[in-house]
C-alpha cells in the first residue's frame, strides 16, 4: 500500500466517524430545559 | 383533517430507523463496486462533493416536506405535495413516491430473502469442501425455481413468502411497535458484523496469498480503492456515477423519508436527526462497505480478478466461498455475520417501503393499521412473485431499472423544484430551521434553491442521454463535427427501445438463442406494462382520495 493511499484512507474514515459520532451524540444529548426539546418532544 | 394515529416511540428510534431505511445492500455491495468501475481511489472525492452538494440538501428537503405534510395530517407524498404546491397535478407527481415503494420492494425482498436462506446455509455449513464454482453454481440453482438445495419445493418460493410475511408483521405493528423496535435491534447488529469483517478485511494482508493466485493481497485492494487518481476527476462519467451512488444510498427520491417525516411532531427537530441519520449512513458505506468485500476478495482472488468480477453477484457467489479459508467455525461466523448483515440492511429499508401505502390508505380510505400492511404485503407479492419466477427472463432488472433507478431522479428533481421555487426557499428553510437543534448553515439555502436542482438535472439529462461508451469528450466532438450525439444502449432512450436486446435478437444465429432473446423480450414489456399498471391504479385512488375530500370539504 502507498503512503498515499493510507492517509487518504484514513484521513476519510475517521472524518466520516467524526460526524458520525458528533451527531449521534448531538442526538442523544437529553432536551434544553425551555429550549424546542422540551415543546412536547420525544424523548432523547 | 384525519387524526395522526402513529407516532415515533423516541428520538433515537426514529433517527435509526432512518438510517436503517438508508442503509442497504448496495452499502456493501454497490458502493465498492461503484469505486472500483470508477477509477478506486478517483471515486471518493466526488462521491463527498455530491453527498455535501446533493445528499445533506435533499435530505433536508425531504424531512422539511414530510414534516410540513405530517401537520396537516398526511403521510405519504401525493397530498404532502398537494399542500406544498397549489396546482393539482402535483400529486400525482406524488404519486412515485408510493409506486416506487410497491415496484422496489417486490424485487427487493426477493434479494431479502437469498439473505435469509444464506445465513440457513451458512449454519447448515452447506458451501464447506466446495470449489469456488460450486459455490457460483449453488446460487444459480438456487433462483431456477425447479431445483431445491434443502428438499424443500419452490424453496426461493417459500423464502420469499417468509421473507415478505415478516415484513407486513413487523409493518402491521406500527412504527413504534413495529419498525422502530426493528431499527433498534437490526442496526446495532450490523454495525457490529460489519466491524467484525471489516477487522478481518483490513487485516488480512497476503496471508490469503495460494500458488494458484500468488498475487492475491488485501492490500493491493485497499491500495486500488484509496489511491487518488486526480485525473479521473475531469470524467463527466465518474461525477456521474458518484452522484447516482449518493442517491441511492440515502434513498432519497423515493417517498420514504417524507413518510417517516410526517409522523415526527410539529415542533421536533429535523435538521439534526437528518444529519445523523445521513452521517451514520455514511460511516457504514464508507468504513464498513470499502472494507469487506473488496479487500477480502483480493485477498484471496487477487485485484486482478475482482476489477474483472466485481459485481452484485459477489455477495451470494464468492464470499461464502471465500469464508471456507477461515476454518469450519469461523466459517460459519463470519457467514451469518454477513448475511446477517446483508439481511438487516435489507430488512430495515424495506420496512420503509411500507409505510408510504400505509400512511395513504389509512389517511385516504380509513383503513386499519393491520389491514394496510396486509394489503401492502398482498400487493407487493402479486408484483414480486414475476420477479422470483422469471427472474432470468429480466424482470428483476427491469424493476429495478424503472423503478429503482429512473423514477428516483424524476422525482427528487421534482421535489427540488417544489421546495425551492413553487413553496418558496425562504417558506421551505423557514419550515426547516423551525425546532432545529442544530444551526443550519446558511449557505446550504443557495445550494438548495440552485446548486441541488441543477445536479439532478445533470443526472437526469446524463442518464436521458448517455452517450456511447459514456464517452462525453468523444460524443461532444461527434456532436459538434456534425455525426449527432451517439446514444448508448443503457440510457434511458435506448433502454424504452429495448434496442439493446433488439439488437442481441437481430445478431442471434442460433434458433434456441434467439428464441430464450425473444422470450426475454416479452418478459421486459410485460413487466412494463404490469408496472404502468400499478402506477394508473395509484393515480386513480388518488383521484378518489382527491373527490372524497372534496365531497367532506377538507381539501389541502
Amino acid at each position: 500500500m502507498t503512503a498515499t493511499a493510507i492517509v487518504v484512507m484514513v484521513v476519510t474514515m475517521c472524518t466520516v466517524t467524526a460526524f458520525t459520532g458528533y451527531f449521534f451524540l448531538k442526538v442523544l444529548r437529553p432536551p434544553k430545559p425551555g429550549g424546542a426539546d422540551s415543546r412536547g418532544k420525544t424523548e432523547g | 383533517m384525519p387524526t395522526q394515529k402513529d407516532n415515533w416511540g423516541s428520538r433515537v428510534g426514529l433517527v435509526l430507523a432512518m438510517a436503517g431505511n438508508a442503509v442497504g445492500l448496495g452499502n456493501f455491495l454497490r458502493f465498492p463496486v461503484q469505486a472500483v468501475n470508477n477509477g478506486g481511489g478517483a471515486f471518493i472525492i466526488p462521491y463527498l462533493v455530491s453527498f455535501l452538494l446533493m445528499g445533506i440538501p435533499l435530505l433536508w428537503i425531504e424531512w422539511t416536506m414530510g414534516r410540513f405534510g405530517g401537520k396537516y395530517g398526511h403521510h405519504s407524498t401525493p397530498f404532502i405535495l398537494d399542500t406544498m404546491a397549489k396546482r393539482r397535478l402535483w400529486k400525482y407527481f406524488g404519486v412515485f413516491g408510493i409506486w416506487t415503494n410497491l415496484a422496489v420492494a417486490a424485487y427487493y425482498c426477493y434479494i431479502e430473502s437469498w439473505t435469509m436462506s444464506y445465513v440457513y446455509h451458512s449454519l447448515a455449513r452447506t458451501f464447506s469442501g466446495m470449489t469456488q464454482g460450486q459455490v457460483a453454481a449453488f446460487f444459480q440453482s438456487y433462483i431456477d425455481i425447479g431445483v431445491s438445495t434443502t428438499g424443500i419445493p419452490y424453496e426461493a418460493v417459500v423464502f420469499y413468502v417468509l421473507c415478505l410475511g415478516l415484513n407486513t408483521w413487523i409493518l402491521s405493528k406500527g412504527l413504534s411497535g413495529g419498525v422502530e423496535k426493528a431499527a433498534k435491534i437490526g442496526m446495532p447488529l450490523l454495525i457490529l458484523f460489519g466491524i467484525f469483517l471489516a477487522i478481518r478485511g483490513l487485516t488480512l494482508g497476503t496471508s490469503g496469498a495460494t500458488p494458484e493466485h500468488p498475487d492475491a493481497s488485501a492490500w493491493a485492494g485497499i491500495n486500488f480503492l484509496w489511491e487518488p487518481q486526480y485525473n479521473s476527476l475531469w470524467d463527466p462519467k465518474v461525477w456521474l456515477a458518484a452522484a447516482g451512488q449518493i442517491f441511492f444510498t440515502l434513498s432519497v427520491g423515493m417517498g420514504t423519508i417524507h413518510c417517516y417525516a410526517a409522523y415526527v411532531r410539529a415542533n421536533d427537530d429535523i435538521a439534526l436527526n437528518a444529519m445523523s441519520a445521513g452521517w451514520m449512513n455514511e460511516f457504514v458505506e464508507v468504513v464498513l462497505g470499502s472494507s469487506i468485500v473488496i479487500p477480502i476478495a483480493a485477498g484471496y482472488l487477487g485485484l486482478d480478478w475482482v476489477k474483472q468480477n466485481a459485481g452484485f453477484g459477489m455477495a451470494f457467489q464468492t464470499m461464502p466461498y471465500l469464508f471456507e479459508n477461515w476454518g469450519p467455525f469461523l466459517a460459519v461466523v463470519a457467514g451469518v455475520f454477513w448475511f446477517g448483515l446483508l439481511f438487516f440492511a435489507g430488512i430495515t429499508s424495506s420496512l420503509a417501503m411500507g409505510t408510504p401505502w400505509m400512511g395513504f390508505m389509512q389517511d385516504e380510505f380509513s383503513m386499519s393499521r393491520h389491514r394496510s400492511a396486509w394489503s401492502f404485503g398482498l400487493i407487493v407479492l402479486v408484483m414480486g412473485l414475476p420477479t422470483v419466477f422469471f427472474y432470468q427472463l429480466g424482470v428483476f432488472n427491469e424493476y429495478d431499472y424503472w423503478a429503482g433507478t429512473v423514477s428516483l431522479v424524476v422525482f427528487a428533481l421534482a421535489e427540488s423544484i417544489i421546495f425551492a421555487w413553487i413553496f418558496g426557499i425562504n417558506r421551505s428553510w423557514e419550515e426547516l430551521k423551525s425546532g432545529a437543534d442544530m444551526k443550519v448553515p446558511q449557505f446550504y439555502k443557495y445550494i438548495a434553491k440552485f446548486i441541488t436542482p441543477l445536479f439532478l438535472l445533470f443526472v437526469f439529462i446524463g442518464s436521458l442521454f448517455s452517450p456511447m461508451n459514456r464517452d462525453w469528450s468523444g460524443a461532444l466532438a461527434s456532436l459538434f463535427g456534425g455525426n449527432g450525439w451517439p446514444l448508448d444502449n443503457s440510457s434511458i432512450i435506448k433502454q424504452v427501445l429495448n434496442t439493446g436486446l433488439r439488437e442481441q435478437i437481430a445478431a442471434a444465429t442460433d434458433t434456441a438463442v434467439r428464441a430464450g432473446l425473444e422470450d426475454q423480450l416479452f418478459f421486459v414489456n410485460a413487466s412494463r406494462l404490469l408496472l404502468m399498471l400499478v402506477f394508473l391504479g395509484i393515480c386513480y385512488l388518488v383521484y378518489l382520495a382527491q373527490k372524497h375530500r372534496d365531497r367532506e370539504g377538507r381539501s389541502a
